[in-house]
C-alpha cells in the first residue's frame, strides 16, 4: 500500500453500511425552528457541564432559532472540532440531553443531538466548515500525530488552528480510525466521516495513510522529524475468549466484523440465519443491532453479567430488545462447537435459574468482549509508559507523558470511551503542545 | 349556564362574540358558516366604492414557537360590487334573525353615505359601523383613519350618519392618535350610539434582508400596513379602558384588539367592553374556534357566580386608576419555592443584569444531582416581578406581599400633604455643594 494524502482516496462503493436507514435524520427548517425556540437558554446550563467538550449548547441552539447558522456552527467547532460526527454518534442520552433541565421537570429533554447535526449540516457542513474558524500566523513548529482517529484528528485540527504544522499518520487505508469503520451505521457512515476528515485537511492537516509507526516507520524517526508527537493510537486487535472451538472460519472480532460492515470488504453474510454475539458492552449491542438490521433472523447477544445489568447504555439494550435481539444474561462461554470446519453453535454454563438453554446453534458468532491493548507501540516511545491495564499513563488534562515531547489522548489513555471524550482529549493536548511550543522547558520561562 | 347574550346600543346578540369587519366577513357564505358555528354575530367586511387591491397583502411576526404572534395587512375594503354585499346582508339577515348583522361602511360625500344608509336599513341589518380607523391605503384618499384622526371631521361626518340613520351607529376609532378620548368625544358629540376600537396599528412588519424591501412586499416595494393579533391586545385593552372610565364620555364600548380566547374576551369586558370583535384569530384558526370561546366564558362565569355576561362588563375598570393613585406601602418580594425550581438561573441572569441584582446562585454548588436552587436577598429585591416573568415553571417564583406600612399611602397622599419630598435630588446636590 502506498502512503500518500488521504483526499485522494475513493470510499468502497456497495458498502453494507449503506442498508441501514438514518435513525435520526436531518431535522427540517421548521422542525429545528420550533426545537430550538424550546430551550430556555439556561444559564450556567447543565448541558453545557454535561459535555466533554463543554460547547455552549444554547448559544448554538438560540443562533439556529435567529436564523443565524453559521455563527451556530462557529459555537460548536470552538468548542469541538468533531462537532458534526459527535451530533451524530454521542450518547447524548448520558450526557448533555440527559442533564437538560427539562428532564427532572417530567418533559422531554430539547433535541440537543439533532439540533447540534442541523447547525453543523446548515450553518458548516464539511470543508465549508474552515471559512468559520480564526487560524493562528504559522509558528514553524510541527508535530507528528501516530494514528487518525477522532483524538488524532481533533488535535491535529487544534494544533492547525494554532499555528503547527500537523501531520497524522495512519496505518489503516482510510482516515478516520473508528469514525470511519468502527461507528453504527444508522448514525454515522464513511461518507460522513470522510467530510468531516476533509474539513481538518483543509485547516492544514496532513493526513499519510497506509503508515504504520514501528512497521513502515520507527517511532525515533518520527520524534525526530517533529518538534512533539501525540499519541492517538487507540486500542488494539479484538479479544479472545480463550475456549475451543474459537479458531477457524464463521467466528470473528467485533471491530473486525464491524469493519467488514462499514466497508463491505470481505463481508459475507448470506448464509447465516443464526449469529451469536458474546459481550455485554455497548460495541456488543451494536454489532447485534446491526446483525438484525441487515436481516439476520436470530440474533442472541450472550453476557456474562445479569441481563438488567450489561455495561452498555440501557437505553442501546431496550432498542436492542425492540428491534428483536434475544439477550442472555449470566452465562459463561465454555466452547465453539463446530461441525468439521463450519460453526454450528455455542455451549455455554449459565447462572440463571430461569430454564436457559445450555447452547445455542448458530452460523456466526461475533466476540465482543474488548480489545487488546497496544502496549509494545506505546512502549517504543522513549519514557511513555502503560498502566496495569494497558492505558497510557499521560495527565488527565494536559495529556503530557513521561516523555516531555510526548502526549496522549483517545482511546488509549482513556481505554475506551467515546467520540467526544477523545475529541476533549485531542483538543486539550493540543492546547498544552502548543504552550510546551511556544515555552519549551528549559527556557527559563517555565 | 350563564346567559351570554347582550343588549348592547340597542342591537340585541345572542353571545357577545362579533367577527370584526374584515376577511372573515367578505361574503354571505362565510357569515352564514359562521353563524352555523355558533357567533354571535358579524360586522361585514366595509362597504365602499369599488377598489382594486395588490398582491401580497398580509405580513406576520412568528415569535418562538407561536406562529402570527402579530399579523399586518395593506388589504382595502370590500372588493365585490355593492349590489352583492346588499343582497348577501339581506339573505343572511333573514336566514339568521337573532344575530346581530352590522355593516361597515366607509364612503366620501355626505350624499353617498346617505345613499348607502338608505340602502343598508333596506337590507334588514342590526347596525351601522363607521370605519374611521382603517390606517392603510384608504386613509391616502381622506378616508379611513384619515377621518379618526382628525376629532372635527369625524364629529362632522358622523352628524351627516344621524341626520340619516335610523338603526344604531357605531364609530370605529384608530389607535393611531395620541389620546384616543379626543376622537371618541367627537363621536359622542356628532351622536354616534357607540365607539368600536382599535383598528389596527400603521406598522413595518420587517425588512427583506437579501432584496432589502420591507414586508409585506408588494414586488420590489411595499407600504405600511395595519398591525393586528395578539400581540396589540395590551394596547387594545388600554384603550378600551381609558374610555369606560371616562365619565364625560359614557357611551357603549365594543372591544377589539387580538381577542384570541374566553379569557381575552374576560379581560376585555372587564375593563369595559359590552361587545366584542374578532378577526386575526379567526384568520389564523377558524371559525370553529367560537366553540371555546363560548364554552370558557361561560365556564368562568358559572365559577364565579355571575349569571349574566353583563354583569362582568366594567367590572376592572374602578380599579384601572393614575399612576398618583397607587398604594406606596403595599410592597412584594420574590419567594423561589425550591421544590419546584429547575435550576435553569434565568431570574439569576435576570435580575442580575436587569433588575436589582438580588437573586443569586447558591453560595454552595450543590452536589449529587441535586437541583441548584437560586436564593433571594430580601433586603434588596424591590418586588419588580422579572424573576417571576422570566421563570419558565409555573408557580415557583411566587411574589409574596410585605406591606411597608398597613395605611394605603399613594403618591397624590403626598403631594396633599406636602411630603413628597424625595431626598437626593438636584436641590440636595446644590445644598451639599453650598456647604
Amino acid at each position: 500500500m502506498t502512503a500518500g494524502p488521504a483526499s485522494d482516496l475513493r470510499l468502497p462503493k456497495d458498502r453494507p453500511e449503506q442498508r441501514f436507514p438514518d435513525k435520526n435524520p436531518l431535522l427540517s427548517d421548521g422542525e429545528a425552528h420550533l426545537e430550538a425556540a424550546r430551550c430556555l437558554y439556561c444559564r450556567d446550563a447543565p448541558c453545557i457541564r454535561a459535555c466533554p467538550t463543554a460547547i455552549d449548547i444554547p448559544e448554538f441552539i438560540r443562533k439556529i432559532g435567529t436564523g443565524n447558522l453559521a455563527g451556530s456552527a462557529r459555537t460548536i467547532l470552538n468548542a469541538n472540532l468533531l462537532g458534526a460526527s459527535c451530533a451524530r454518534v454521542c450518547p447524548v442520552e448520558v450526557l448533555c440531553e440527559g442533564s437538560c433541565v427539562y428532564v427532572p421537570w417530567g418533559r422531554a429533554p430539547v433535541m440537543i443531538g439533532r439540533l447540534q447535526r442541523y447547525a453543523m449540516e446548515k450553518g458548516g457542513k464539511g470543508a465549508k466548515a474552515v471559512s468559520l474558524l480564526k487560524k493562528a500566523p504559522p509558528s514553524g513548529k510541527s508535530v507528528g500525530l501516530v494514528g487518525g482517529g477522532p483524538a488524532s484528528l481533533a488535535c491535529a485540527g487544534k494544533l492547525a488552528l494554532l499555528g503547527h504544522s500537523a501531520t497524522i499518520y495512519e496505518k489503516d487505508t482510510w482516515p478516520g480510525g473508528l469514525n470511519s469503520v468502527g461507528v453504527a451505521p444508522y448514525k454515522f457512515r464513511m461518507e460522513d466521516a470522510a467530510e468531516e476528515v476533509r474539513l481538518i485537511q483543509e485547516l492544514g492537516v496532513e493526513i499519510r495513510t497506509g503508515v504504520e509507526v514501528g512497521v513502515t516507520i520507527p517511532p525515533a524517526e518520527i520524534l525526530a522529524k517533529h518538534d512533539a508527537v501525540f499519541l492517538g493510537i487507540g486500542l488494539g486487535g479484538d479479544s479472545r475468549l480463550g475456549v475451543p472451538g474459537e479458531e477457524g472460519p464463521g467466528v470473528m472480532g467485533a471491530t473486525e466484523w464491524i469493519r467488514r460492515m462499514k466497508t463491505g470488504i470481505g463481508f459475507h453474510l448470506a448464509s447465516v440465519t443464526s449469529a451469536i454475539v458474546i459481550g455485554g458492552g455497548n460495541t456488543s449491542v451494536d454489532v447485534a443491532r446491526e446483525l438484525r438490521g441487515l436481516g439476520v433472523k436470530r440474533v442472541t447477544l450472550l453476557a456474562r453479567r445479569p441481563a438488567d445489568a450489561l455495561r452498555a447504555y440501557a437505553h442501546e439494550v431496550d432498542q436492542a430488545r425492540g428491534e428483536g435481539v434475544m439477550i442472555w444474561g449470566g452465562v459463561v462461554v465454555e466452547r465453539i462447537v463446530r461441525a468439521g470446519e463450519r460453526v454450528v453453535g455455542v455451549r455455554f454454563a449459565s447462572a440463571a435459574i430461569a430454564p436457559v438453554p445450555r447452547a445455542i446453534e448458530a452460523d456466526l458468532v461475533v466476540i465482543a468482549t474488548g480489545q487488546a491493548r497496544l502496549v509494545r507501540l506505546a512502549a517504543s516511545f522513549p519514557g511513555v509508559a502503560c498502566d496495569q491495564r494497558g492505558r497510557i499513563v499521560a495527565d488527565r488534562k494536559t495529556g503530557a507523558t513521561g516523555n516531555p515531547k510526548v502526549f496522549a489522548g483517545g482511546d488509549a489513555r482513556n481505554g475506551g470511551k467515546e467520540v467526544v471524550h477523545a475529541a476533549a482529549e485531542g483538543q486539550a493536548a493540543a492546547i498544552a503542545i502548543d504552550r510546551m511550543l511556544r515555552n519549551p522547558p528549559g527556557n527559563g520561562h517555565g | 349556564m350563564a346567559d351570554l347574550s347582550i343588549r348592547w346600543a340597542g342591537i340585541q346578540s345572542p353571545n357577545p362574540f362579533w367577527l370584526a369587519s374584515g376577511p372573515p366577513t367578505n361574503s354571505g357564505e362565510q357569515v352564514m358558516r359562521a353563524f352555523d358555528c355558533g357567533w354571535g354575530g358579524a360586522v361585514w367586511k366595509t362597504l365602499g366604492n369599488p377598489i382594486v387591491n395588490v398582491s401580497s397583502r398580509l405580513g406576520a411576526i412568528d415569535y418562538g414557537t407561536r406562529r402570527v404572534m402579530g399579523l399586518n395587512n395593506v388589504e382595502l375594503i370590500t372588493d365585490r360590487p355593492l349590489a352583492d354585499n346588499l343582497r348577501e346582508i339581506r339573505e343572511v339577515k333573514r336566514r339568521f334573525p337573532d344575530r346581530a348583522l352590522i355593516v361597515s361602511l366607509m364612503f366620501e360625500s355626505r350624499a353617498e353615505w346617505a345613499d348607502i344608509i338608505r340602502r343598508c336599513e333596506d337590507t334588514g341589518c342590526d347596525g351601522l359601523e363607521l370605519n374611521f380607523g382603517c390606517p392603510h391605503g384608504m386613509c391616502e384618499r381622506g378616508m379611513g383613519s384619515a377621518v379618526g384622526q382628525e376629532p372635527k371631521v369625524l364629529e362632522e361626518l358622523v352628524r351627516w350618519v344621524m341626520d340619516v340613520a335610523k338603526i344604531p351607529v357605531i364609530a370605529k376609532l384608530t389607535p393611531n392618535i395620541s389620546d384616543i378620548r379626543e376622537p371618541a368625544m367627537a363621536a359622542k358629540k356628532g351622536g354616534a350610539n357607540a365607539v368600536s376600537l382599535i383598528n389596527t396599528i400603521q406598522s413595518l412588519m420587517g425588512v427583506d434582508l437579501d432584496r432589502f424591501v420591507p414586508l409585506p412586499s408588494v414586488g420590489t416595494s411595499s407600504s405600511h400596513g395595519g398591525y393586528c393579533g395578539p400581540a396589540v391586545k395590551p394596547i387594545a385593552l388600554r384603550m378600551v379602558a381609558e374610555l369606560a372610565r371616562d365619565r364625560e364620555f359614557a357611551l357603549p364600548v365594543c372591544g377589539i384588539g387580538g381577542i384570541e380566547s374566553w379569557r381575552d374576551a374576560a379581560e376585555f369586558m372587564a375593563l369595559g367592553a359590552g361587545s366584542l370583535q374578532v378577526c386575526t384569530a379567526v384568520m389564523h384558526h377558524g371559525y370553529r374556534m367560537i366553540e371555546d370561546l363560548v364554552e370558557g366564558l361561560d365556564e368562568y362565569l358559572n365559577t364565579k357566580g355571575i349569571a349574566r355576561v353583563e354583569e362582568l362588563v366594567g367590572r376592572a375598570v374602578p380599579a384601572y386608576r393614575e399612576w398618583g393613585d397607587l398604594d406606596l406601602n403595599h410592597h412584594v418580594i420574590a419567594v423561589i419555592h425550591e421544590e419546584k425550581c429547575i435550576g435553569c438561573h434565568l431570574c439569576v441572569t435576570a435580575c442580575h443584569d436587569g433588575a436589582h441584582q438580588c437573586v443569586h446562585p447558591p453560595k454552595i454548588a450543590p452536589t449529587n444531582g441535586k437541583v441548584s436552587v437560586p436564593w433571594v436577598e430580601v433586603d434588596e429585591c424591590v418586588g419588580c416581578n422579572l424573576c417571576a416573568l422570566v421563570c419558565p415553571v409555573d408557580g415557583c417564583i411566587e411574589m409574596v406581599e410585605q406591606r411597608r406600612a398597613p395605611e394605603v399611602e399613594t403618591w397624590n397622599d403626598r403631594v396633599r400633604k406636602g411630603t413628597d419630598h424625595v431626598p437626593g435630588g438636584l436641590d440636595d446636590l446644590k445644598r451639599a455643594e453650598d456647604l
